[in-house]
């Protein structure tokens, strides 16, 4: 055997034994044993302690007012939004208890008026609406009822309403384009109102030969805008010209 | 030596499966595969997967959960209790930087300007719209992690402190973690951020403690109307299942091949 072998073999066996004390001292405990990570870390993350308990937990001793919030207005909204994080309370429920926020700061949270939000969510304005007086004065929190059925179209389509306002249209009420029930108000999903679904429907006020006599501005009906809807080019709440 | 069996690989385009062979596993197997690769084995820097372990999860265990969470935008109302109780519930610190969630406001100009903003994640409101009137649209969009089932955080990170779980969780090891910041530079969505106490990245973990224990994030458990939604992906019967049968689900960035596993519905074609 040359005698060049045995010494490579000799770095060998240094440089393999020096790896693997290397990969001993650097590599932690569990790294691998699911992919290439820790373990052990999937433990101490689920150890984390949970500080909310859940609104199932709560039904266990609260019954009656679970109950009565499933089947109300607010039976999407969880017990814990209102309460804080009660975990700790389902353990010791006598020593540590949650706030009852009984002011009105709570619900204009999720009920003041604010334009971003979903057509028919229910917006009160916060300033005029009963000032001074807490919220549960005349709302039930688990149980809130809207006292009465509103009048207005504008309580559920606020920014359509502002939008035709300040609009050439701010004269003309909802109804003359649209057809809607008094059913629309109470369960406005499964009674939708009509739309207009022809040219001609804005041709009664807006066709030349419109003798209505008003200063409506007129144009050419089998001509201008052909073959879209009027409403594809001018949005209906707040049309303009040019 | 054989070749292992090929767990069923990505079914439908964008949506996220645990049964995918990801870089990393398909290189692990082929050295295997590899003459002479014993030695690489005894040194152990290359592992056999153990029994039971991630590599043969999808294949083996088909009940492994793969968890996902909805988001209808047509349903958020901006409240914010979301962001509120993630903070409380991961002890995120107040500081207005540090958010796991958090809700934007999008509004559109009538000649089309975007504009976007969440101060302080939208805890404190928004403020009011300057001319209310000149407003085409405006809504809300809960931001958070989308658990990428092909995570660039994960691919990024030099020693294997941040990862995917079994059930397809993006988490972080807090004790392993060096700090470097790479994976926050490299999430796409911004939902890393720098713990200022712990000097390690942070981000959603699903509420990964919660979820072991069958409670759902405490987002939405808070969420008043239903606008998130938790569940599984590829699993029949969970509300996250019909929601995304009858949504037309789009997700976040898609060209960027991330396979992000929020799916949000409603979504406007202005968000990004
Ligand atoms: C193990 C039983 C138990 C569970 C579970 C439980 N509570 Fe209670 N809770 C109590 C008792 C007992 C009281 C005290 C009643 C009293 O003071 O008369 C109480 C009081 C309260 C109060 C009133 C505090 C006040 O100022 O008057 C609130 C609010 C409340 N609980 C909310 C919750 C919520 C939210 C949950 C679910 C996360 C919950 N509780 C779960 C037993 C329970
Ligand atoms: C919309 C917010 C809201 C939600 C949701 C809510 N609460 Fe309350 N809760 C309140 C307010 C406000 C009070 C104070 C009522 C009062 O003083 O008349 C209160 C009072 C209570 C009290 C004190 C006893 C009482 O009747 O005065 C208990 C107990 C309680 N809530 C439990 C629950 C439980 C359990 C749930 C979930 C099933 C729940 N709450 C959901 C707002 C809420
Ligand atoms: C976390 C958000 C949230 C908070 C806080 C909240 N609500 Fe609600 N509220 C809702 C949701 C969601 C509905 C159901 C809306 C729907 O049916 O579309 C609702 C419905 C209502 C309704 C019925 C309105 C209607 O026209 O159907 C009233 C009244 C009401 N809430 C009053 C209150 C009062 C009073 C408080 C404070 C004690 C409060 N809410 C706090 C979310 C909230
Ligand atoms: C003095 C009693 C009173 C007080 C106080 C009061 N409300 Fe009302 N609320 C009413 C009445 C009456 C209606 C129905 C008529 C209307 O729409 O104004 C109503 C309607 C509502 C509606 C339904 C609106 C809709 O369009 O469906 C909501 C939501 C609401 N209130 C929330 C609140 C909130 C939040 C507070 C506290 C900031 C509050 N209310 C305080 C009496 C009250
Ligand atoms: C109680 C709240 C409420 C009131 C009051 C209300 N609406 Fe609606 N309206 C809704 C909701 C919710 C929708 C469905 C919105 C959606 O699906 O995006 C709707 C939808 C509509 C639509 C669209 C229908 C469609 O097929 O797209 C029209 C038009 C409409 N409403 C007109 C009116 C008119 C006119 C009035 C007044 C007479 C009125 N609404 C009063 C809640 C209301
Ligand atoms: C000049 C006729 C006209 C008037 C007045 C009018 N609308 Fe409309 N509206 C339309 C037309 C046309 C459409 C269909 C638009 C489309 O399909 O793109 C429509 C659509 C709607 C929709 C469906 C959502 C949307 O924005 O497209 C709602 C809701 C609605 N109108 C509510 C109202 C309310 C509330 C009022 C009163 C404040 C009102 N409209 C006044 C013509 C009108
Ligand atoms: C009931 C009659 C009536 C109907 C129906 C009607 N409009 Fe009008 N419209 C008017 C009046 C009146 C004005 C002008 C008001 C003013 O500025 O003095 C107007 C103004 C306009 C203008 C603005 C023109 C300008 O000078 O800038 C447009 C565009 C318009 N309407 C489009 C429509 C469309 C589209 C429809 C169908 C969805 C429609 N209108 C339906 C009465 C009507
Ligand atoms: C293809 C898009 C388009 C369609 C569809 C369309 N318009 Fe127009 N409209 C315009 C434009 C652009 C103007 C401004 C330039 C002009 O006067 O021709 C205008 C102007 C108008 C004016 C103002 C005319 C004036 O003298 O000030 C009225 C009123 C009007 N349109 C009503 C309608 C009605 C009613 C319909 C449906 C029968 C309709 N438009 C369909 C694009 C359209």
């Amino acid at each position: 055997m040359p005698q060049q072998v045995p010494r490579l073999i000799a770095v060998f066996v240094v440089a393999l034994a020096a790896l693997i004390g290397a990969r001993m001292a650097l590599v932690p405990d569990t790294f691998g044993d699911l992919g290439h990570y820790r373990a052990a870390a999937v433990d101490s993350i689920t150890a984390h302690p949970k500080k909310y308990a859940g609104h199932a937990e709560c039904s266990l001793c609260h019954g009656p007012i679970a109950e009565q919030r499933l089947t109300s207005n607010h039976r999407t909204v969880t017990c814990e939004v209102c309460h804080g994080p009660a975990a700790q309370h389902t353990t010791a429920p006598m020593d540590i208890k949650p706030t009852a926020p009984r002011e009105r700061g709570l619900c204009p949270l999720c009920h003041s008026y604010n334009p971003s939000r979903p057509t028919g969510f229910p917006q009160i304005d916060e300033v005029a609406h009963n000032p001074l007086t807490p919220c549960i004065t005349c709302h039930d929190p688990h149980a809130p009822e809207p006292p009465e059925v509103p009048e207005e179209c504008s309580a559920c389509h606020g920014q359509i309403a502002r939008q035709k306002a300040v609009s050439h249209h701010t004269n003309l009420q909802c109804t003359v384009c649209h057809e809607a029930r008094e059913e629309h108000k109470v369960n406005p999903r499964a009674n939708r109102p009509s739309k207009p679904v022809q040219r001609s429907f804005c041709g009664v006020c807006h066709a030349q030969d419109d003798l209505s006599g008003e200063r409506i501005p007129q144009i050419d009906l089998r001509s201008h805008g052909e073959p879209y809807m009027c409403w594809q080019c001018h949005y209906p709440h707040r049309p303009e010209s040019g | 030596m054989t070749v292992p069996e090929q767990p069923e690989t990505v079914t439908e385009g964008e949506r996220a499966t645990d049964g995918a062979v990801d870089r990393r596993q398909f290189l692990t197997e082929a050295l295997n595969v590899a003459a002479g690769a014993a030695p690489l084995v005894i040194l152990g820097v290359v592992r056999i997967p153990a029994a039971g372990a991630q590599e043969a999860a999808g294949a083996v265990d088909q009940d492994e959960h793969n968890y996902a969470m909805g988001i209808d935008v047509n349903k958020c109302i901006g409240c914010a209790r979301c962001v509120v109780a993630c903070k409380t519930e991961n002890d995120v610190p107040d500081d207005p930087e540090f958010f796991n969630t958090w809700i934007e406001r999008y509004v559109i100009r009538p000649n089309g300007e975007v504009e976007v903003d969440s101060p302080n994640g939208g805890i404190d409101g928004f403020p009011p719209l300057d001319e209310e009137t000149d407003l085409r649209r405006s809504f809300f969009v809960p931001k958070l992690c989308n658990h990428c089932a092909s995570p660039p955080c994960v691919q990024v990170c030099p020693v294997g402190a941040t990862f995917t779980t079994v059930d397809g969780v993006v988490l972080v090891d807090d004790e392993y973690c060096i700090g470097c910041r790479y994976c926050i530079q490299a999430c796409p969505y911004g939902a890393r951020w720098m713990h200022p106490e712990k000097h390690v990245a942070a981000k959603c973990t699903f509420c990964y403690h919660r979820v072991v224990d069958g409670l759902v994030p405490a987002c939405v458990e808070v969420c008043p109307t239903g606008a998130r939604i938790f569940g599984e992906v590829e699993r029949l019967a969970t509300p996250l299942a019909r929601f995304m049968r009858f949504n037309d689900v789009q997700v976040l960035k898609p060209h960027l091949n991330t396979r992000p596993k929020a799916y949000y519905a409603n979504l406007d074609g202005e968000v990004r």
